[in-house]
């Protein structure tokens, strides 16, 4: 298992060398989506329509953090569980999206369109939302400021700690790492 | 009779919800050190060590320690010589978690069913709580409290058994609601079982047994073996810290029993995350 930095936007070449395991920190901008953001992006893909931001490249981080204290960018800003994004993100990752955040399993269709279209599924710690929260140094609403928690936020990290999930050779960490540990009765 | 004014109550439960929101109880941080310690994959032990530092991230900064500060939910028992001055008791703990909620730049998370609309400018910020009652001899009120998160409630589940199905079937079916799971409750969890009673009794009660302390024993030894055996079976599926593998998947297993109907057996699995925020107060 490696250890890499990366820099959005993600290239193909990026994606490719990074394995299910491995560690990476990230840096630049991510896009935050959850459930009813998917909902008007996807919806807005299939109307032709242009979204709130570029996809090409991008990573989207499925979080809805908690209000910023006085004089901070965010507050505490861990991934939400990712399943519930799962009919959506492969239509993001088509149309150019290299990368998702969030936590839990997702389904074969993600992870078949994982390696169609050279995207990568990261694990950050969810609860571990200071700690991440404290890696964005600057955030603004995008879309969608009726959704509060939900809004689309642009963020920028600095060295934002994930762990790669399912990369774009098939590979499945939680599989991986279950099947190391099980003990069969 | 004891009169115990509305805004006692109010400011009571507005204190512990601050606390709460940013301080893991000591009981949850040393239960994580020890799985830090003990566990065996280097990639779990990690993301432990990440949780750990969060904890304290969040208590020197007065920081959420999540992003979601869940639900308010309450077990209240409330004396049978206590009256509230001012208001209900009901109102008194829905103002004191909307303050608490506020103050500490926590979430509002409650939101109406299919709209999705949240209720923060209607119904009031991450309200209403969810308060169970009870009423017991005394003039006092007991208060317990956890924050309950979204992703380790979607897991759980309810089943009513036929009665042969006996402590076999509860077990297999613990460890497949867990396994089914996965990483997605954020392991290392708590992990309730209700056992009994009613469809919702069991429910409620599998809720309450994540009020306990984790490291407490079961007072009745049979429970206590079952929890035992329950823990070895969930940390034998090798699901992990955050789902990527290894040997602490549970800190801790919670059953509450109750008597049955003699056609019925229900079980319900409720799970609480690793950031297990719970408290308790009497007033």
């Amino acid at each position: 298992m490696a250890n890499y930095t990366l820099t959005t936007p993600l290239s193909s070449e990026d994606t490719k060398k990074l394995k299910a395991g491995d560690t990476v920190l990230l840096n630049g901008t991510i896009f935050t989506a959850r459930d009813a953001a998917h909902k008007r992006l996807t919806d807005l893909i299939a109307k032709g329509e242009e979204l709130p931001f570029d996809l090409e490249g991008s990573i989207i981080y499925f979080v809805g953090p908690t209000p910023p204290k006085p004089g901070d960018p965010i507050g505490s800003a861990g991934p939400t569980t990712s399943y519930r994004m799962d009919s959506f993100s492969p239509t993001m990752l088509k149309n150019g999206s290299k990368g998702m955040i969030g936590k839990g399993k997702r389904n074969q269709a993600v992870k078949d369109a994982c390696v169609e279209y050279d995207g990568i599924y990261f694990g950050a710690t969810g609860g571990a939302g200071a700690l991440l929260g404290k890696k964005i140094t600057s955030a603004e609403v995008i879309a969608y400021p009726e959704l509060g928690p939900e809004a689309v936020r642009k963020i920028t990290v600095k060295d934002f700690p994930v762990t790669v999930i399912n990369d774009t050779h098939g590979n499945d960490l939680y599989q991986m790492g279950r099947a190391e540990y099980e003990v069969k009765n | 009779m004891r009169e115990i004014e509305f805004d006692v109550v109010v400011k009571a439960v507005r204190d512990i919800i601050v606390h709460c929101g940013t301080d893991l109880p000591k009981d949850t941080y040393e239960a994580l050190e020890e799985a830090m310690n003990n566990e065996a994959s280097p990639v779990s032990k990690e993301v432990i060590r990440q949780i750990l530092e969060n904890a304290n991230i969040a208590k020197n900064e007065k920081r959420p320690l999540c992003q979601d500060t869940g639900l308010a939910v309450f077990f209240v028992n409330v004396g049978d010589e206590v009256k509230i001055k001012g208001g209900l008791l009901r109102d008194a703990i829905n103002k004191g978690t909307e303050q608490g909620y506020t103050d500490a730049y926590l979430r509002a998370s409650t939101c109406e069913p299919f709209s999705r609309a949240n209720l923060k400018d209607t119904l009031g910020y991450n309200l209403p709580a969810i308060i169970h009652f009870d009423i017991v001899a005394g003039d006092k009120i007991d208060i317990e409290y956890a924050a309950k998160g979204g992703g380790s409630e979607n897991v759980s589940r309810a089943r009513v058994f036929p009665p042969a199905a006996g402590k076999e079937g509860i077990m297999n079916y613990v460890k497949e609601v867990i396994s089914d799971a996965g990483g997605n409750p954020c392991p290392p969890i708590t992990v309730g079982v209700g056992i009994g009673g009613t469809f919702e009794k069991a429910c409620i009660s599998s809720k309450h047994a994540l009020f306990r302390d984790i490291g407490s024993v079961h007072p009745n030894p049979e429970m206590a073996e079952m929890e035992a055996e329950m823990m070895t079976l969930i940390n034998n599926l090798g699901i992990g810290a955050m789902g990527m593998g290894g040997t602490k998947t549970a800190l801790a297993v919670h059953i509450e029993s109750n008597p049955c109907h003699i056609a019925s057996l229900p079980v319900s699995v409720n799970v609480q995350c690793h950031s297990s925020r719970h408290t308790h107060i009497t007033i």
